[in-house]
């Protein structure tokens, strides 16, 4: 059961915005909520609701286990070797910000490189330019493609004794590429560095093993794959994550508080200071349940087969260039419709009830490199459908018309 | 919603034909401002001689809505002095949050009152004013 029969479970996609019905395509930001996930939030509230670790009462009890079963989810989900490599954080930023801000100014030195590409998101590319300022290490980019994809040839020739940390998207928010990140890790681990994988636009779409990667850490948000905002996961090798320093502290994650020192509990707890977002994690788990249920392999195949037919629908169209990759790309396209800015494109296909996004997509150095200050972009997920693509095309010819009509 | 409301075709003249695009070779005072949250930016050069706008011209990139607003405004701040220049920028805002909606000696500004229906575009069309109002508070 995929795509129309899943629409049903989506509350949201229920309704009319301007006075159509909606086309959300819109999932690469943040994907909508199944009535399961919300229902499971609610019932944490009704039922369960306390805080975790500490309470001897019978709620406390209920709340830590279902926080805790949500990171045993999370762990089988990405099939982690043990439960306890799993850091809940708030989404993927500061899951990436936890490791650049304690693993990686703790390895980088001066001359010391970090690699990363133009591709990445701000949240896997500002936290690694803070470490290199401030540990005087080097950032490098592995050289793309035209169409933005990476060569292996490239990937070897940047990496090198010196680097200590490479981090990159299993998949690209802008270009709809997935990089080779299982190659790329073994190459980084034959010059003794470690790889990062930014997983937000991956772990939605398909089936992630972080041990047949080889990956050392990978960083995932829940509101990306139907769970709530505000929760995500850090994994981390357990053999790494014991070497890390917290970089908050407070409630929840000391072992022993002295006047002068205090010591932190083992991991991850020394990584979640403060009161958690249990009930996000609680939605969470639910959504990977109802992930699990759909099938992350038909999931990915569905969004493979509205990827290929959005290119071709929308290819057809004169005057729209998209970026990225024409086949093997996941379930998003990015483009731009003749002189008409992604702005004014949002606001019209708005009216008629599609939404996209337009603008940078957190990729500025992207976007100088496509040589466009910004791009409109149209991303798919387990309840769209082939007809959601046909609105998309039929609005943009519309769009078109439109504008050539009050530019005249 | 009426997208006809937003994209009234003296604002696609504007963003079509820009007035006033380009830069001063001579001093000027130069404001540079962009939107973080959509990529938009603006240029803007103001030659100021005793208290008065005298000259302006900008160059930039954006959408219509941000390019016509910047080029309204450049046309009609051309000649005011520096009080009448902000008091208009406060006008502006006025009139884009939908406050009020007199701006009947500027008609091609007030084309762009239907803006306000548009919530998530109010900040392109107040992107270059923002830039006039740092420019003109600017010690030259």
């Amino acid at each position: 059961m995929i795509g129309r029969e899943l629409r049903e479970q989506f509350p949201i996609l229920n309704q009319e915005i301007n006075g159509h019905p909606l086309v959300y395509l819109d999932s690469a930001a943040t994907s909508q909520k199944p009535r399961s996930v919300i229902d499971a939030i609610q019932a944490y509230y009704e039922k369960d609701n306390s805080n975790v670790h500490r309470g001897v009462h019978t709620l406390g009890s209920r709340a830590t286990d279902a926080y805790e079963g949500a990171r045993e989810k999370v762990a089988r989900f990405i099939n982690a070797a043990r439960t306890e490599e799993i850091v809940f954080t708030r989404g993927t930023t500061s899951a990436l910000n936890l490791v650049a801000s304690s693993y990686g100014r703790s390895v980088c030195g001066e001359g010391d490189e970090i690699v990363i590409t133009q591709m990445e998101h701000h949240s896997n590319f500002i936290p690694w330019q803070q470490v290199a300022k401030a540990t005087g290490a080097t950032l490098k980019f592995i050289p793309m493609q035209e169409d933005g994809t990476l060569l292996l040839s490239d990937v070897e020739q940047t990496i090198t004794d010196r680097t200590k940390i490479v981090s990159i998207a299993y998949a690209s928010n802008v270009l709809g590429i997935v990089n080779p990140v299982k190659q790329i890790a073994e190459i980084a681990h034959r010059h003794g560095a470690v790889i990062v994988v930014d997983g937000a636009q991956s772990t939605p779409h398909m089936r992630i093993d972080v041990q047949d990667l080889d990956c050392d850490f990978y960083a995932l948000s829940g509101h990306k794959m139907c769970g709530p905002t505000g929760i995500g996961a850090l994994y981390g090798k357990m053999a790494l994550l014991e070497k890390m320093e917290p970089i908050e502290f407070g409630g929840e994650m000391i072992d022993f508080v002295e006047l002068y020192d205090s010591t932190w509990k083992d991991v991850p707890a020394r990584f979640e200071a403060g009161t958690p977002i249990i009930a996000g994690a609680v939605g969470l788990g639910a959504a990977i349940d109802f992930l699990n249920e759909v099938g992350l392999d038909n999931i990915h195949k569905h969004e493979m087969q509205l990827g290929a037919y959005a290119v071709e629908r929308l290819s057809e169209i004169e005057g729209l260039s998209i970026y990225g990759p024409r086949s093997e790309r996941i379930g998003l396209v990015t483009f731009n419709l003749d002189d008409v800015h992604p702005h004014d494109l949002a606001t019209v296909l708005d009216a008629k009830g599609i939404a996209v996004r337009a603008g940078h997509h957190c990729c500025q150095p992207l976007m100088r490199w496509l040589k466009v200050s910004a791009t409109a972009r149209a991303s798919f997920y387990l309840y769209n459908t082939e007809a959601d693509i046909d609105r998309l095309a039929e609005a943009l010819r519309e769009t078109k018309e439109y504008f050539s009509d009050a530019i005249g | 919603m009426q997208l006809d409301d937003l994209y009234r075709r003296v604002i696609m003249d504007h963003y079509k034909k820009p007035r006033n695009r380009g830069t001063f070779e001579d001093d000027t005072v130069t404001v540079d401002l962009n939107n973080p949250t959509c990529g938009d930016r603006i240029s803007l050069q103001l030659k100021l001689n005793d208290g008065i706008v005298e000259d302006a011209r900008f160059t930039g990139e954006g959408c219509s809505i941000s390019m016509s607003s910047a080029s309204m405004m450049t046309e009609a701040v051309k000649g005011m002095t520096l009080e009448q220049a902000h008091e208009l920028a406060e006008r502006f805002s006025a009139l884009v949050k939908g406050e009020d909606a007199a701006f009947d000696e500027y008609e091609d500004i007030e084309a762009l009152s239907g803006v306000n229906k548009f919530p998530a575009r109010i900040k392109c069309a107040t992107l270059a004013w923002n830039a006039l109002r740092k420019g003109i508070e600017k010690p030259e």
